[in-house]
């Protein structure tokens, strides 16, 4: 990057907010993908959405790319700038600008970090349900680009379900508002286009999100089985009883061995198969039903114990092994692969075979934490990046394992997004004209391509959509 | 003049993929997706103007066009997986088909939309109508995983999959959700279904509009879960007075708790309807949006729905009128004159509520668009994403209108 644009760059947000030193600009060479590293040409932080449109207005003008991110959570090598972009990051726009109780809606710049939105709503009753494992730092900015999810999705909805206004900065630097406060489209729903386009759209500056009331009772129980097979086959019996748990969430044994050797350790059962941890949420007398039925169905089911926690300390200290449960295969070794794949639930049991089988075979360290209510596994990866036989092994055990989740009806990615990681695995879904549509409505946002270029969407892979009619 | 259209689609489709109708108008019934492409791409290469149907009981058709293309020869329910809680059905295939085929295996679809019993999945798809149960289960566009459109020159473009959560590629399904067939033809959807609940049962309460609302209002915050809540007018419920109606679903426990807390609640009479007569109510709330040439809907926040109502009850009548007090959903169907809707559109703009044109006859929907002006930049971006589905604007759909 030249001096002129790091000197332009600090005209508009300050020279201490423009970072540009090899030093500096390490923290941003990766995001939470251990196997992509790419340092930016500069870093800018505004301060604010006039910022933002200042410093989008000026790439535009002189044609260089940009990036935008959040706290840099993401697991797909999404929020990662080649060094001829300009990598922005949105932090310092980190202020809730209101929370409207009687309307349930809050409004915030990109950067507040996911947990504190359901901090700031408590005291009126209110929560923001979508809660990615990373919600203590991850942004809702960086959410709404990834269409992020969590344990709670099972029963209200991702990121998707919960955005309803937003406002953009398009490549350009023109502003878009895009939806409704109330959330009923205004046109073409454009934020439910918008939400998941991994940052390739424009940048989101003020984001309105609904809010959700915090439920009069929440219990969480814990369930072990013998075998994968018989816990899956559990999860599928509550939700065909009509129950819908607010999370329904399982563990594999190297998943439970590792949470409980290390601080994170919740008293999981370390010699079942698998774990279950199921949360139903609402009225009192309806929770406390529902209980009994969902723990007739895990013992039917094969449950060795059924554990119920019911008070607050009991059941923050069973989540605390799910939530921590990549912190916790972080000890195993210096890197961790954490995957994402989507399954139709029924394909549950026999997709675990599969990743044994796979495991088994690049001689590999995995283990599987997923959303099994909705069919979304993590099979994570431990290794060292270092080691590049080792790396290899990764690397062909997952494309692999996203081919086995495809062949059973799935897809490759839940809620971690395609970033840079899974573009190569995106023919395995879609075809060629379905790319270029991908292609066509991106360069309908952004004509020029400036935004988050190269990801998502493999180029190669598209059929011509802009061509001639007749040129076919 | 539409005799060389007939004789291209029926060499293209075969005699009983062509027919004419009731004006002799030239209407292909493509069977499968790729039939459908093909159709769009003749039209789109010889500049041929296409009327959308499904069965025409939503939307009239009425768009002029020189030929017709119809989902009914693509009606059938292509597979359901209980074990998933997953469909994949053809866009033609009537809702009332597909709820008894999926009750038979113990689902359901949460959609309640507006219009009859067999209106086609394309059609409220397309023109996103959510009904009561949007309160609890949220508009259409949460109860789609995928569908695959044919684009207005004939490619054939698959968006999302048949898993509940995915994140693979941009989320395309949402552009045609609500789309109103202005970025393409839809062949096929992907369902997201429930487990039938074991138990449904519906409340109602009569009175006053303000104390109606007034109560629901406390409902809402008193963290009860109701699969629908809606307000109705006297005219649309059938009943002298206006009408709070809630309606619960899930297993008996947690449908008992929820109406024990609806009692607690405040002073309204509630009354329970008896079991054999829920359908018919709520179907006759579905079928009263008929009773008029046009219905709109209004996107409202909870806290405007008062407001919201007076305006629709003033400037337009109280007729046929609905609300989701919780959802800030509202519509409205009857007859007025176009200056009237204009000035409703204009008062709910200003408030920052959308007013979307559902169904009308056509010389409205051309003048007013379904959803008229756009906000600052937007329109420019929809212009661009229809040049991409649509580039030679064959599809005839009125987005924007014509003032």
């Amino acid at each position: 990057m030249t001096p002129d644009l790091i000197e332009a760059l600090g005209r508009i947000v300050g020279s201490r907010w423009v970072r540009h030193r090899r030093a500096e600009l390490t923290t941003y060479a990766m995001d939470g993908l251990p196997t992509r590293e790419s340092y930016p040409g500069v870093v800018v932080v505004p301060a604010d959405a006039a910022e933002v449109r200042e410093v989008v207005r000026l790439l535009h003008l002189i044609g260089v790319p940009f990036v935008a991110r959040g706290a840099g959570t993401g697991l797909s090598g999404g929020a990662v700038a080649d060094p001829d972009a300009v990598l922005i990051t949105l932090t310092r726009m980190n202020r809730i600008l209101r929370i409207e109780p009687g309307r349930r809606r809050a409004v915030l710049q990109p950067g507040v970090v996911n947990a504190r939105l359901s901090e700031a709503a408590a005291p009126h009753g209110l929560q923001y349900v979508p809660d990615p494992s990373s919600q203590t730092a991850c942004t809702v900015g960086g959410n709404v680009a990834e269409n992020a999810g969590g344990p709670h999705c099972l029963k209200y909805g991702v990121t998707t379900n919960h955005v309803t206004q937003l406002e953009v900065v398009l490549s350009d630097a023109s502003v878009v508002r895009l939806g409704s406060p109330q959330g009923d489209p205004w046109g073409p729903d454009l934020v439910g286009l918008f939400v998941g386009s991994e940052g390739m759209f424009g940048i989101a500056t003020e984001i309105t999100v609904r809010l959700e009331p915090i439920p009069p009772t929440v219990r969480t129980m814990l369930a072990d089985f013998p075998t994968v097979r018989s816990a899956s086959e559990a999860v599928s019996s509550i939700i065909a009883a009509g129950v819908v748990p607010a999370a329904l969430e399982m563990m594999d044994r190297a998943c439970v061995a590792a949470v409980e050797a290390s601080i994170y350790a919740a008293g999981y059962p370390t010699d079942a198969a698998a774990v279950l941890l199921v949360e139903l949420d609402g009225q009192t007398e309806a929770v406390e039903a529902e209980a009994g039925m969902v723990a007739g169905i895990l013992r039917e089911r094969g449950a060795r114990e059924v554990r119920s926690a019911s008070s607050p300390a009991d059941r923050a200290r069973l989540w605390q092994g799910r939530k921590k449960a990549f912190g916790a295969m972080g000890r195993i070794a210096p890197d961790l692969a954490v995957q994402d794949a989507v399954v139709p639930r029924s394909a549950l049991p026999d997709i675990m075979d599969r990743i044994a089988e796979i495991r088994d075979r690049h001689r590999l360290s995995i283990s599987n934490v997923f959303h099994a209510g909705d069919g979304n596994l993590h099979p994570n990866i431990s290794f060292d990046r270092h080691d590049s036989a080792v790396a290899a092994r990764v690397s062909e055990a997952c494309r692999e394992i996203m081919a086995a989740c495809v062949e059973a009806g799935g897809s490759i990615t839940g809620e971690h997004g395609v970033g840079s990681d899974k573009l190569d695995y995106m023919p395995l879904i879609f075809d060629g004209e379905s790319l270029a549509a991908m292609h066509a409505v991106r360069r309908a946002f952004d004509p020029w391509e400036a935004a988050n270029p190269g990801k998502v969407v493999p180029l190669r892979a598209c059929r011509e959509w802009l061509a001639a009619p007749g040129a076919r | 003049m539409s005799d060389p259209i007939y004789t291209r689609l029926r060499a293209l489709l075969g005699s009983g993929g062509v027919e004419r109708d009731a004006d002799g108008l030239p209407r292909a019934t493509p069977e499968s997706p790729d039939a459908l492409s093909l159709v769009c791409r003749l039209a789109h290469e010889e500049g041929w103007k296409i009327r959308i149907e499904g069965q025409s009981t939503w939307l009239a058709a009425d768009a002029p066009a020189d030929l017709a293309v119809s989902t009914r020869g693509l009606d059938q329910v292509l597979s359901v997986s209980p074990a998933d809680l997953v469909a994949t059905v053809q866009a033609g295939a009537p809702l009332d088909t597909l709820r008894r085929r999926l009750a038979d295996e113990g689902m359901w679809l949460a959609l309640d939309p507006p219009g009859r019993p067999e209106r086609t999945m394309g059609s409220i798809v397309a023109t996103a109508t959510a009904g009561p149960l949007r309160h609890g289960f949220g508009p259409v566009r949460d109860h789609l995983l995928g569908c695959t459109v044919a684009t207005g020159d004939g490619r054939v473009v698959k968006a999302g999959g048949k898993v509940v959560k995915n994140v693979a590629g941009y989320d395309l399904t949402k552009l045609q959700v609500g789309g109103f067939g202005g970025f393409g033809i839809i062949a096929e959807v992907h369902l997201r279904l429930r487990a039938l609940p074991r138990a449904d049962v519906t409340l109602i309460a009569r009175g006053p509009r303000d104390d109606l609302t007034f109560a629901a209002r406390r409902l809402v915050e008193a963290r009860l879960s109701p699969a629908a809540l809606e307000l109705l007018s006297p005219a649309l419920a059938a009943e002298p007075e206006w009408v709070l109606a809630a309606r619960f679903l899930g297993t008996d426990a947690a449908v008992q708790a929820e109406v024990g807390g609806l009692g607690s609640g405040g002073d309204l009479a509630w009354e329970a309807l008896p079991a054999e007569r829920t359908a018919a109510f709520w179907g006759a709330v579905a079928r009263g949006s008929l009773g008029g040439p046009i219905t709109i809907r209004l996107g409202v926040l909870a806290d405007g729905v008062d407001e919201a109502l007076d305006l629709v009850a003033h400037d337009l009548d109280e007729g046929l009128l609905s609300a989701g007090p919780g959802s800030g959903m509202i519509r409205w169907t009857g007859d007025a004159p176009i200056e009237r809707l204009r000035g409703v559109r204009r008062t709910a703009a200003a408030r920052e509520a959308p007013m979307t044109i559902e169904r009308a006859p056509w010389a409205l929907r051309r003048a007013m668009g379904h959803f008229g002006a756009y906000r600052e930049g937007v329109g420019q971006l929809v212009g661009r994403l229809r040049d991409s589905f649509d580039p030679g604007q064959c599809l005839s759909v009125a987005l924007e209108g014509g003032e």
